[in-house]
């Protein structure tokens, strides 16, 4: 354990998996308390019994972010056990049909809208005032390159990362003198146990989209969680507002 | 705090005579890092030198005018001669100009300005870059500014130099991506350092109004901007290639 986020309390938004998962593990290394809030149980479960197992604090809280009532279940939960909420990270998202626009279902649209886009608002409602009481605080939301430039068939996810990175830049606006920092995390194509799955690993598509990073090689949860630690350190006291790509250069062509 | 990913390393600073360099090199010392500082001004680029080594860190100081090929090419030489790697650079050094519009523009500014600023980006990463290949490792970091993705009325040329260190930032990104290079931008708001010392001097009423303007109500300092620079050449920031990072308190977010 180090202390870089030492008796901080972080909540994770989906850190039960992928690169949730590693920012969960990553925040209980540097010294926070960790709260992940999922939907999954088992997965869960299973990650905070890895960081007890390691000596880190953690807790696992059920919650299906499509559901408002959970989400301030979840918060009651948190408060009621740590406190306060110092340090939050807005990851847990739903995955994109890749299906053209004329083809997309209106409810898997709000579906989409409400776990990518809704959630995250709501639980920053809840972090901010929290924050608030407390003097300050740090939140990183999960976008995606997504979220900067558009790809075919990912009309929805693109729509709603999009809108996860205006959120961002606004509600930095509104707290930049409070003492509260919020930036968006924008990364490329990484290498999640879903991810593999979804692709096939080595298959094909698979080493297409690896190529399309100019880089050549996906991202890591770990490294993704490495961008999420140094946002939520002091070590970015001057950085707000910022949409910041973690994409092997994805974006820059 | 020595780090062990960055001990023995070499990184070269240039710019490190004062500021975001100056900050930036002291840290990546601190980390273990050994530090090539590099700039035109000799008396300073040698304290900062002196703060490092009086700390127990590793540093020595070369002259270079980075608009300047030969002194570059040199400067790379050098470096090779000395340290025979170079794993991290930051190239930094840059003027301001800050208070012309166009038409008061001279030929001679933008000579100046777009030289060191652009030019000494491009000549740096060109010597870097063969070293790095040569290794199949190393991280650069290029010095933009918040003026290197928005305009500012009165930044013309400052701002054309800056893009175009964005531009070089992400296109030598796609060049040297799969061939174990890295290389990212910083893009700093306003920061309360020596380059804009001469701009406050002339226009005094503006430090409090510009500061006003500030999202956070407050100037960045250099060590803010170096915290940056050195993550980006870290482990964690493996995977952020062509990337430019602000250090602008929001600026960039309105």
């Amino acid at each position: 354990m180090t202390e870089l986020l030492k008796n901080k309390v972080a909540l994770i938004t989906g850190g039960n998996s992928g690169i949730g998962k590693a920012i969960s593990i990553r925040a209980a290394i540097e010294g926070a308390k960790v709260v992940i809030g999922a939907r999954d149980e088992t997965t869960g479960n299973e990650t905070v019994n890895y960081i007890l197992g390691k000596g880190g604090e953690a807790s696992f809280f059920k919650a299906d972010m499509s559901d408002p009532k959970q989400i301030d279940s979840l918060f009651e939960q948190t408060i009621k056990k740590y406190g306060e909420v110092d340090l939050a990270c807005n990851n847990a998202a739903t995955g994109a049909p890749t299906v053209p626009i004329h083809e997309i279902d209106s409810d898997i649209w709000n579906h989409m809208m409400s776990v990518n886009l809704t959630a995250p608002f709501l639980c920053m409602k809840h972090e901010i005032q929290h924050m608030l009481s407390k003097g300050g605080g740090s939140i990183v939301n999960m976008s995606s390159a997504n979220g900067l430039i558009g790809t075919r068939g990912f009309t929805t996810y693109t729509a709603n990362k999009h809108g996860l990175n205006g959120l961002t830049k606004s509600a930095a606006l509104d707290y930049a003198d409070q003492g509260i920092r919020i930036n968006a995390v924008c990364p490329g194509g990484v290498e999640t146990p879903m991810f593999n799955q979804l692709y096939g690993r080595h298959s094909e598509a698979w080493k297409k989209a690896r190529d399309f990073h100019p880089i050549k090689r996906f991202g890591t949860p770990e490294s993704i969680a490495g961008l999420v630690t140094f946002l939520w350190s002091d070590a970015s006291s001057y950085v707000t507002g910022s949409c910041l790509s973690i994409d092997g250069g994805l974006t820059a062509q | 705090m020595e780090d062990k990913e960055f001990s023995g390393k070499v990184a070269l600073v240039t710019g490190a005579a004062n500021g975001i360099g100056r900050a930036s090199a002291i840290k990546l010392a601190e980390k273990g890092a050994k530090i090539i500082c590099s700039d035109v001004n000799e008396i300073s680029g040698n304290k900062t030198v002196s703060e490092i080594t009086e700390n127990g860190g590793s540093a020595h100081f070369i002259r270079a005018d980075v608009s300047n090929q030969a002194e570059v090419k040199s400067l790379m030489e050098q470096i090779i001669k000395s340290h025979n790697r170079l794993d991290f650079a930051f190239n930094n050094a840059g003027i301001g100009l800050f208070d012309k519009t166009i038409d008061q523009c001279t030929e001679e500014d933008y000579d100046k300005v777009m030289n060191i600023n652009s030019k000494g980006v491009w000549l740096c990463m060109k010597y870097e870059i063969p070293i790095m290949l040569e290794q199949q490792s190393g991280c650069i970091v290029n010095a933009a500014s918040q003026a290197g993705l928005v305009g500012g009325a009165g930044l013309s040329i400052y701002a054309a130099s800056k893009h175009a260190v964005v531009g070089f930032t992400q296109s030598a990104a796609l060049e040297y991506g799969a061939k174990g290079i890295r290389i990212n931008c910083v893009a700093p708001g306003i920061i309360d350092t020596q380059i804009n010392q001469p701009f406050w001097d002339d226009h005094p009423e503006l430090y409090e109004e510009w500061k006003s303007n500030v999202p956070m109500k407050r100037y960045g300092t250099a060590e803010e901007v170096a915290e940056m620079v050195v993550w980006l050449c870290t482990k964690d920031a493996s995977f952020v290639h062509g990337s430019s990072m602000p250090v602008d308190a929001g600026m960039l977010a309105r």
